[in-house]
Parts: structure tokens; C-alpha cells; sequence
């Protein structure tokens, strides 16, 4: 195999990349201050975080009770993604913009 | 596998299909048909909840046992109140349509999913099909800009927790091999043994779960979201998915996490602390009444973990018997919120309550009953729910926690007691609009419970105890 050393991919490996994402989806929630579209993003972020926790520890495991569990969650993140756009575009009807700054209708 | 154990659940289920079905007929307004529906799917659950009998089924995804039958009645009791709430509101305010029972209903069985859940998966799936229900009312008046930014917030936020709750879940699921909670209690049952991972996991699940709560330092969300959403909404939220998510988090750390008490007593005390510290103080200021109420309704949670900080079983009992009056009396206050009408336009400032003694004496005495009840004067019911958790507090050696909790109630008696005075000594800035049927049926009972409680508390107390031997035996 030429000059290429042969790593395995260990569970160690999964894990960072999803804290990695993890951390991603919630800066992207903090630190955005620019567009709502980015914090629903951001939260598919941290949901695809998630599930690659959970197939990578399933599959570490030899279990399948996580890959059931990532199932279950694209399922309901894919009715959220739905319910959080719905309520984007009432948003947007009343308000006629979507920048985060401008969601400050109700403070105190 | 033992489906009936499930069947309140699954009739809940198909009672809301049906309701839906009905709903989307080509015919008049049906909003008042499916609401009387909602409220008899309610009914029924409540009794089959009664007659379920004890287990665990579905794979051990779901237990039937005293706490969840005592926790689901109470979120019955609190949903079918808050469809009671909403019928003349929506009405008024146009916002009669059928979607809004039909959600409620979705919403409930949501919590009784959470409330039996016994496994992570259940625990998760329920709570979505609460919070998705709940990001969908509380924008229920879209065109109303602040009803919609309230919606927004309320998802942005809601889904962040959900997400790391769902961290916390992979990390505890890999680090104990398992999402059974069952099977989690007996890989902790050496706390010396958990893994780091187990733990991290933990905290993730309870920050995911006091966000939930609104406990501090998760509760930003309360007050916009309380202020933002129709009142009936406001109502439904302060009552029943509070209940249900103080009961999930009572069952998370009381059953598969009881072992590691040592590793989130320290955390649970100093959310309560600051909990019951901001609810007290930050109330002080508000104009609008229903964001004064979200401030309390933080404050309220901070007295309820005292009783979950305490780790012991009196303290459950303590939390499961607070949760059951706060229920009551804040249904209660929300039904004078809901009544609160000026020739035909909803008013929410406290200055609008000014001299309804003399107008509406009636409502203007069940307000003050509510509010001395928040303020735990006895012997109204409140005073005793806060004597509970706090000589559960004792009993363990958390006196910080107690005195600070007794102080922090003193300081927030202001802001109840203004309440008071604004109602029986300001000058009547005009007369409040006839209330419904429904509404004065909502306050007087839960006025009464909450008056009379002090007569007959024993089978309240006796249920809670039987509820907790059942998660910590």
C-alpha cells in the first residue's frame, strides 16, 4: 500500500468529530447574529452530532439499539426542520424579516 | 408483549386522530365540538388511567406504575383545564379553530408518553411530541407578531435542548451500554464505578431537561414565550407540561441515575437556589401579568427541586405534592388572567386589575386566595407544598437551601401582595367584560381546592407517597 500508513478509525475518532459538530451547532446558535435560516441549520448540526454518537457507539457496542435511536431521530428532526420553517414564514409574514437582531419585539 | 399497559395512551392517540378527522370535515366551525371532544378524551384517559394495571411493556420502553397514573391525572386534570380556559378566549379573539384542541391533545399524550417513559427512546420521543406541539400553539395567533416571535423563540430555544438532551442520551447510552433505564440503574449501581462519560452524559440530560423546566440558568425562553402566546396558551404552558417535566426529571434521577445522587444533588441545589433567588427578584418590576407570572413560575420550579435537591423520598414526595398545588392554583390564577376582558379586548397589565373588588368581587377574592397561596400563606394550599420540600430540606441537612427558600418567598410575597392591593385598594379604571361559564368554573374549583386543602390533605400526601415508593423502590 505505497508510503500510506494504515490508521484505523477508532470510536475515539467518531466521538471528536461530533463534539466537534456539537460545539459548531451551538455557536452557530449563539454567535450567529445574522439569520434565523443559520440557528436552523445550526440546530441539524447538532442533531447529525447526534447521530453519529450513536451509530459509532452502536456499532462499538455491537448493539443496535443505537442505530434504532438515530432512526428515530432523523424521523422527528425532519418534523421539526417542517415545524420550525412553518413558524419562520408566519414570522416573516408579520415582521417582513428574518435577521436574529431584529427578534426583540419582547424583552424586560 | 402487554399492550394493555399503554392502552390510556393509545386511546388518547386515537381519540386525537379522530378529533382531527372530525375536525377536517367541510362543515361549520367545529372548534367547540372538537374542544367538548378533547375534554371527553380526557375523561376516558383518565379513567382507564385509573383501571391500568402495573408493568413494563413494549420491550421496557414504557412502565405503568403509582407514578406515572399519579403524574398523568395531573396533566389530564391540567390539559382539560386549559381547553376549558381557551374556549371563550379563542373565540373572542378568533382564534376558534379546531387545530388548537386537536394539539392539546397531541401535547397530552406527548407527557403521559414522557411520564411513563422508561427508557431514553420513549423518554425522547414523548417529550418531542410535547414540544413540537407546544412550539406550534404557542405561535397560534400568527398574526399577531409577538404571538409568532414567540413561537420562533420558543423553537430555537426548545430544539437546542432537545439536542442536548439527545448528547446526553448517546453519551450515557455508550458509556453504560444501554438506553433501558432499568438496565442504566444496574450498570450505576457502584457510583465509584461510573465512567466519566456516564456522568458528562448526565449533565448534558439535565441541562436538556431544565430547559424544559425553565429552571435558572436555562429559563430565558419563560418570560418572552409567556408573554408573546395567546393567555389560554400561556395557561396550558404553566400548568401541565410543567407538571410533566418536573415528573421526568424526578423519575431520570431518581430511577437509572439514583446511584449517582452524590455527582447532581450539588447541581439540582444550586439551580433550585438560583431558581427561587431570580423568580423572587426579577418579578418584582414587571408591568405585564403574564410575564410577572413566568418569573413566578420559575420561582415555583426552584421550590420544587428543593425538594428533588433533598435526594431523599420525603423530598419526592414533597415535589410530587408541590407540583399538584401549584398545578391547581395556577390554573386557577390563569383563569382570572384568561377572564381578563375590557370591552372586548384582552388586557394583560397589572393596572388593569385595578379596583375589580369593587366590580367583580368575586374574581377579585379567588385572585387574592390564588396569590396568597403563591406567596405560601397558610393555610392556604401553597403554604403547605412549601412545607414539605422545605422540612424535606432539613431532614437532609440542606439548611442553606431551606432558609434561602423561605427568604426568597418573603421577597416575592411583594409582588403577590401588589397584586392584592392593586385589586382591592386602587381606584376602578373601569369595569372587567362578563366572564364565561367555563372560566368561573375553573376558578371556583381550583379556588376551593386551594382553601380548602388544609381540611383533608391526607390522600393528596398518601398518593405522592405511594407515586415515589415507586421510582426510588
Amino acid at each position: 500500500m505505497g508510503g500510506i500508513t494504515e490508521m484505523a478509525v477508532s470510536l475515539a475518532h467518531f466521538l471528536t468529530v461530533s463534539a466537534i459538530l456539537l460545539v459548531l451547532g451551538v455557536f452557530g446558535i449563539f454567535l450567529n447574529r445574522k439569520n434565523v435560516i443559520i440557528i436552523l441549520m445550526s440546530i441539524e448540526l447538532i442533531l447529525l452530532a447526534v447521530n453519529i454518537n450513536m451509530v459509532a457507539f452502536s456499532a462499538a457496542l455491537g448493539d443496535l439499539t443505537g442505530q434504532v435511536f438515530t432512526m428515530f431521530i432523523l424521523t422527528v428532526a425532519a418534523a421539526e426542520a417542517a415545524i420550525g420553517l412553518a413558524i419562520l414564514v408566519i414570522y416573516f409574514r408579520n415582521r417582513g424579516t428574518i435577521e436574529v437582531e431584529d427578534i426583540s419585539t419582547l424583552k424586560g | 408483549m402487554n399492550w394493555t399497559l399503554a392502552l390510556p395512551e393509545l386511546v388518547l392517540a386515537l381519540s386525537g386522530l379522530a378529533i382531527l378527522g372530525v375536525g377536517v370535515l367541510p362543515s361549520r366551525n367545529t372548534y367547540y365540538a372538537c374542544s367538548m371532544a378533547a375534554i371527553g378524551a380526557f375523561l376516558l384517559t383518565a379513567v382507564l388511567v385509573l383501571g391500568a394495571p402495573e408493568g413494563t411493556g413494549f420491550g421496557g420502553q414504557i412502565v405503568s406504575d403509582a407514578f406515572s397514573r399519579f403524574t398523568r391525572l395531573l396533566i389530564l386534570l391540567g390539559a382539560a383545564a386549559g381547553i376549558a380556559l381557551s374556549l371563550d378566549y379563542n373565540a373572542h379573539e378568533k382564534l376558534d379553530r379546531f387545530e388548537y384542541p386537536v394539539l392539546l391533545v397531541f401535547a397530552t399524550l406527548g407527557m403521559m408518553v414522557m411520564v411513563s417513559a422508561n427508557d431514553l427512546m420513549s423518554l425522547y420521543i414523548g417529550l418531542e411530541l410535547l414540544s413540537l406541539s407546544l412550539y406550534v400553539v404557542a405561535a397560534f395567533n400568527r398574526d399577531n407578531e409577538r404571538s409568532a416571535e414567540a413561537g420562533l423563540k420558543y423553537f430555537v430555544l426548545g430544539a437546542l435542548a432537545s439536542g442536548l438532551l439527545l448528547y446526553g442520551s448517546s453519551l450515557v447510552y455508550g458509556f453504560s451500554g444501554t438506553t433501558n433505564f432499568d438496565r442504566i440503574a444496574d450498570a450505576l449501581s457502584d457510583p465509584a464505578k461510573a465512567s466519566a462519560g456516564v456522568v458528562v452524559g448526565l449533565v448534558f440530560v439535565m441541562a436538556g431537561l431544565a430547559f424544559k423546566v425553565s429552571a435558572v440558568p436555562f429559563h430565558m425562553w419563560t418570560p418572552d414565550v409567556y408573554e408573546g402566546a395567546p393567555t389560554p396558551v400561556t395557561a396550558f404552558f404553566a400548568a401541565a407540561p410543567k407538571v410533566a417535566a418536573i415528573a421526568l426529571f424526578a423519575r431520570v434521577l431518581g430511577g437509572p441515575f439514583g446511584d449517582l445522587a452524590g455527582q447532581w444533588q450539588q447541581v439540582i441545589i444550586v439551580t433550585s437556589l438560583l431558581s427561587m433567588l431570580l423568580g423572587a427578584f426579577a418579578a418584582i418590576g414587571q408591568e405585564n401579568i403574564k410575564r410577572l407570572m413566568a418569573y413566578s413560575s420559575i420561582g415555583h420550579v426552584g421550590y420544587a427541586l428543593v425538594g428533588l435537591a433533598s435526594a431523599s423520598e420525603a423530598g419526592m414526595r414533597g415535589l410530587l405534592v408541590y407540583m399538584a398545588i401549584y398545578l391547581l392554583m395556577n390554573v386557577g390564577a390563569f383563569a382570572v388572567l384568561v377572564a381578563m376582558r375590557r370591552q372586548g379586548r384582552a388586557v394583560e397589565r397589572v393596572s388593569d386589575l385595578a379596583g375589580v373588588a369593587k366590580t367583580d368581587l368575586g374574581m377579585a377574592v379567588w385572585m387574592a386566595v390564588f396569590m396568597f397561596s403563591m406567596a405560601g400563606v397558610p393555610p392556604l394550599a401553597g403554604f403547605f407544598g412549601k412545607l414539605f420540600v422545605f422540612k424535606a430540606a432539613i431532614d437532609s441537612g440542606l439548611w442553606t437551601l431551606a432558609i434561602i427558600g423561605v427568604l426568597s418567598s418573603v421577597v416575592s410575597a411583594f409582588y403577590y401582595l401588589r397584586i392584592v392591593k392593586v385589586m382591592f385598594f386602587d381606584e376602578p379604571v373601569g369595569a372587567l367584560d362578563a366572564r364565561s361559564g367555563a372560566t368561573t368554573f375553573v376558578m371556583t374549583a381550583s379556588g376551593l381546592f386551594t382553601v380548602l386543602f388544609f381540611l383533608y390533605p391526607a390522600p393528596l400526601v398518601a398518593a405522592a407517597q405511594v407515586a415515589v415508593a415507586a421510582i426510588l423502590g
